[in-house]
């Protein structure tokens, strides 16, 4: 079914639903950023600051005027508006609250993990762009990181495609909300790869700290050091999006319950809809709470780190090509 | 049929009129120029073969009694089309270029002598021929290797070169006779309609891959390429990474999946895992590398591993009778080797501005380019995105392809495929994802930054010629990468002329999506993901400049509150490639590092040396190099014999091969 079956009486809606799905998206990303920060400070017996102190962060970043470097070129004050897009594009693709949403064909699994890595490397170009030390250091670092977490994501997708038998996201989450899976050992195995690579994706600890402000330990903020203003905004926007993006996938791949079916009418996308705040809070809750009982790696040790979620995603395909049953 | 003729005939008087006119402005206008319109019509008669029914011609020219045959069938027609466009491309960017040559006598007579050679080979119907158009590329590309042969390094590579050319062509010529002595003729006819069974199928397999793997750059056969592609002008330097290594990919999918007509599985598996472990290893040493055209070159060889997956891959479904799954990998194939064709000359051609513009290749003496070759710059952004496999341009796009082939069907009966599958899919994941690290650093530390030498400072925009060039390359990325379906169409008839199946039509799909199998199980569409980002882009910058804030005040950089003027504060290409040196250099390279920190109250600087192995190099062709030394130190002694002891050598080598002859019946 591509497009073309699309045209005619359902048009509007699906419309409606696409555009709803990418505004929904838009506008929860910071809160679930608020939620885990909240988490965590309550966890260290602070009081934290308000849910949605993100929001009012953007608001003042907006308001500002932007700083830029002297010697910034147009790649530097493009980049922050190119992660945006990338990371929003990526997360319209994700089925969150319904499946088959209008434009979900136009990119499976692979694309999004592609849309993932045009915005990182958008990113670490801005980081190079100005020629500080503080750029070059964590756009090296960062690139490092996204050689194994690349691969062990596209293993990751490798070994649910195979066993859903499709690359794009809503056939995947139709097929493991039928129930017909059961229990597989390759699934674990990717399970516990895709959470050690959206640790690393999103530049939480252990492998990154995002409010880290001590400079050697910087990956993430250290490349968009020389951003301010609206330039922040949007980098600051599209990292909360991103973590979305990658709690939504988990959520959509390992627990679609309730998820609703495009068409299915707006009280059974409603439905769906609670449903996903509900885990997407699960999740922020449970990331928050990680974040707090473990320390950062040194990041040398991330290697290591990710390496066992290339592996983990590499015996897990090889199993289904051993055999379908695993 | 007959244009492509007379391209050949063009191009060897071209260089006819090159060798008169070198010496004069006009030759380079003249030659370029004729190469420019003549590859054009190459591209339009390629693009035309691949949908019309195969044309033959039997030339009475060449060896007595068996003459020259040549044919234009789809799957020729698509090698010359990428010969045509590659060419077109290298001679309106050496419009410009080879106006900087010091010594234009020494390019312009090869120049077309090397098209030409490449056309043939493509052209070919039996073995003479094919391989005459073979050696014809191999020695003028060498002619064209050793153009700045004053630079000893150059000559070093063109021997090098040289030596591995013959080996391949040599290899090939044995694979022929093996072929030829199961029907009786070097025809490729004869040998289709005779084509090898058994052990003698599984040599002429083997020696296939060897002898078309070391034109192409497979490892371990792949040393000569990173000296001998960057040492040739640009230009040429883009046409053989982008379309020479495609003669030899040519060269293998005819051998085995026409003239062979599919492959075991044990030999898919080789070609599965050669070709992951070549992808790999190309672009670590890319990574690795500082001269930038080098790092192309091995990139280069990446890319190569890439197309040799798909192939595999293809033979491995092939083998297996899955034709929808043999027909989308030699598809992916293809389409990967299109690709690799355009968005290496763009980087070649963007590489030889940078030479001209400041005369180094070293990107740790460059930096900053963006400001002072704006042009150029934003060009290579795009070749750089393409070949790191991003969407939406057209490496994506072919990646994606294989991926989806990867996924087919992972229930082959062979435990080789069942293994060498998922891991060659696993190397390519890692290669993907080194080669995005490799070109955010090749760009990051060339045009972005600030400029480490004063030739940066004071580097000028290039020419208009190569700039038009540059430019038409980089649309051609985007192109490819959001009309995936015109590719994929157009390659169809002579897919399933190999595999005896085709794809669906991609282009009735509406919005022009691609979806491979079936668009329930994956559907890429590029041009709406191109659509989405560009237009979520712009819309927020719109709305934010509009809504929110639009003031920029410039200021010093802020690093923390340390800036430091010095541009050696910046990260160098080999800061940059440290992390990851670390992390896979000590198995691939053996690398260490060992760092000497002085004692307090020493004045002397702490030094960190940095030590790299080319593993390959040094356990396979040092001691190779040294037993051919030693073996000719012996016979050396055999120079100075007597004309009595010579005589009674050959004597004795006559007696020696009557016994064989004796013993053999």
């Amino acid at each position: 079914m591509t497009g073309g079956t699309m045209i005619g009486g359902t048009m509007i809606p699906d419309l409606i639903a696409q555009l709803a799905q990418m505004a929904v998206v838009l506008a929860l990303a910071p809160l679930l950023t608020g939620l885990v920060r909240k988490v965590k400070a309550r966890i260290q017996r602070r009081r934290g600051p308000p849910l949605i102190q993100p929001y009012r962060d953007l608001k003042r970043l907006l308001a500002k005027e932007a700083v830029v470097a002297e010697n910034a070129s147009w790649l530097f004050r493009v980049a922050p508006y190119v992660i945006f897009a990338c990371t929003w594009v990526a997360a319209a693709l994700v089925p969150t609250f319904a499946t088959n949403l209008m434009f979900s064909w136009s990119g499976d699994l692979i694309v999004i993990t592609a849309l993932l890595a045009s915005a990182r490397v958008a990113q670490a170009l801005a980081g190079l762009d100005v020629g500080t030390s503080f750029g070059g250091i964590g756009a090296s670092r960062d690139v490092m990181f996204a050689t194994l977490a690349e691969p062990a994501m596209v293993m990751i997708v490798f070994c649910v495609a195979l066993i859903a038998g499709s690359t794009k996201l809503s056939t995947i989450a139709e097929y493991m909300a039928s129930g017909q899976v059961g229990l597989r050992v390759s699934l674990a195995l990717a399970l516990v790869a895709l959470l050690i690579v959206a640790l690393a994706e999103n530049a939480r600890i252990p492998v990154d700290n995002p409010a880290t402000h001590l400079e050697l330990t910087m990956v993430h903020e250290a490349m968009v050091l020389e951003y301010s203003g609206r330039h922040l905004a949007m980098i600051d926007l599209a990292a909360s999006l991103k973590l979305l993006v990658y709690v939504s996938v988990i959520i959509c791949i390992f627990l679609p319950f309730g998820i609703a079916v495009s068409g299915a009418g707006p009280l059974a996308y409603l439905a769906g809809g609670g449903a996903w705040a509900v885990k997407l809070a699960a999740g922020g809750i449970v990331l928050g709470i990680f974040e707090m009982s473990i320390a950062k790696m040194r990041v040398f040790r991330v290697p290591n780190f990710l390496g066992a979620a290339l592996m983990l995603a590499l015996l897990g395909l090889l199993l289904l090509f051993v055999s379908r049953g695993m | 049929m007959t244009i492509v003729l007379t391209v050949i005939l063009g191009l060897v008087v071209l260089a006819i009129l090159g060798v008169a006119t070198s010496r004069l402005q006009a030759g380079r206008v003249l030659v370029y120029g004729g190469c420019l319109i003549l590859c054009l019509a190459l591209l339009v008669a390629g693009i035309e073969a691949l949908s019309a029914a195969p044309a033959r011609l039997a030339l009475p020219i060449g060896l007595p009694m068996t003459g020259t045959s040549l044919r234009l069938d789809p799957l020729s027609g698509f090698f010359l089309a990428l010969t045509g466009l590659g060419g077109a491309g290298a001679s309106l960017f050496a419009l410009g270029y080879g106006r900087h040559e010091e010594e234009p006598w020494r390019v312009l007579s090869f120049y077309p002598l090397f098209l030409a050679g490449m056309t043939l080979a493509i052209l070919a119907d039996d073995a003479f021929a094919f391989l005459f158009g073979w050696e014809a590329m191999s020695l003028a590309s060498w002619a064209l290797v050793m153009t700045h042969h004053h630079d000893h390094e150059n000559a070093r590579a063109a021997f090098i070169y040289l030596l591995m050319a013959v080996f391949s062509g040599l290899t090939l010529l044995l694979g022929f006779g093996v072929l030829a002595a199961g029907g009786g003729g070097y025809g490729f006819d004869a040998i289709r309609a005779h084509p090898p069974t058994g052990g003698v199928a599984a040599t002429v397999l083997v020696i296939a891959l060897i002898g078309a793997g070391a034109k192409a750059g497979l490892m371990p056969l792949h040393v000569w390429l990173p000296l001998a592609h960057p040492a040739a002008p640009s230009h040429v330097s883009a046409l053989m990474s982008g379309v020479m290594t495609k003669v030899a990919i040519y060269g293998f999918i005819r051998i085995v999946f026409d003239l062979v007509g599919g492959a075991p599985a044990w030999f898919a598996a080789v070609v599965l895992v050669v070709g992951g472990i070549t992808a790999v290893m190309g672009v670590l040493h890319a990574m690795m590398e500082r001269d930038l055209k080098r790092l192309l070159a091995y990139s280069t060889v990446e890319n190569i591993g890439i197309i040799f997956v798909a192939l595999g891959l293809s033979l491995a479904f092939k083998a297996n009778g899955v034709t929808a799954g043999a027909t989308l990998a030699l598809t992916a194939a293809l389409f990967h080797a299109l690709n690799h064709t355009v968005f290496k000359s763009l980087l070649f051609f963007g590489a030889g501005a940078v030479l001209h513009a400041t005369g180094e290749r070293n990107m740790e003496k460059l930096g900053g380019l963006i400001h002072r070759m704006p042009r150029s710059s934003a060009a290579m952004l795009v070749g750089c995105l393409a070949i790191a496999a991003l969407p939406p341009l057209n490496g994506f796009a072919s990646e994606w392809l294989l991926f989806q082939a990867i996924l087919l069907r992972p229930d082959l009966p062979q435990w080789g495929l069942k293994f060498s599958i998922p891991v060659a899919g696993a190397l390519l994941a890692l290669a993907a994802a080194l080669a995005g690290a490799c070109f955010v650093r090749a760009y990051g530390i060339i045009w972005l930054g600030r400029p480490r030498t004063t030739a940066a400072e004071q580097a000028r925009e290039t020419d208009l010629f190569s700039v038009i060039a540059m430019m038409i390359f980089a649309a051609l990325c985007l192109l490819g990468g959001i009309l995936p379906g015109v590719v994929i169409d157009a390659v169809a008839p002579l897919v399933q002329g190999l595999t005896g199946a085709r794809m669906e039509r991609q282009l009735q799909d509406a919005w022009l999506t691609v979806a491979p199998i079936s668009t329930a199980r994956s559907s890429y569409n590029g041009l709406l993901i191109f659509l989405f980002v560009l237009g979520s882009a712009s819309l927020t910058a719109f709305a934010v400049h509009r809504l929110a804030s639009r003031g920029v005040r410039k200021a010093p950089p802020w690093d923390c509150g340390f800036p430091d003027p010095s541009t050696a504060t910046q990260y160098t290409g080999d800061s940059f490639a440290q992390p990851v040196r670390r992390v896979f250099g000590a198995i691939v390279f053996r690398s260490h590092e060992t760092v000497d920190m002085p004692e307090p109250g020493d004045n002397r600087p702490a030094r960190m040396t940095k030590v790299t192995h080319d593993v390959v190099w040094e356990t396979l062709y040092e001691p190779l190099a040294g037993l051919v030394l030693w073996i000719g130190t012996v016979m050396n002694r055999m120079q100075f014999l007597t004309i009595r002891r010579y005589l009674s050598f050959v004597f004795a080598a006559l007696i020696v091969l009557l016994v064989a002859l004796a013993v053999g019946q």
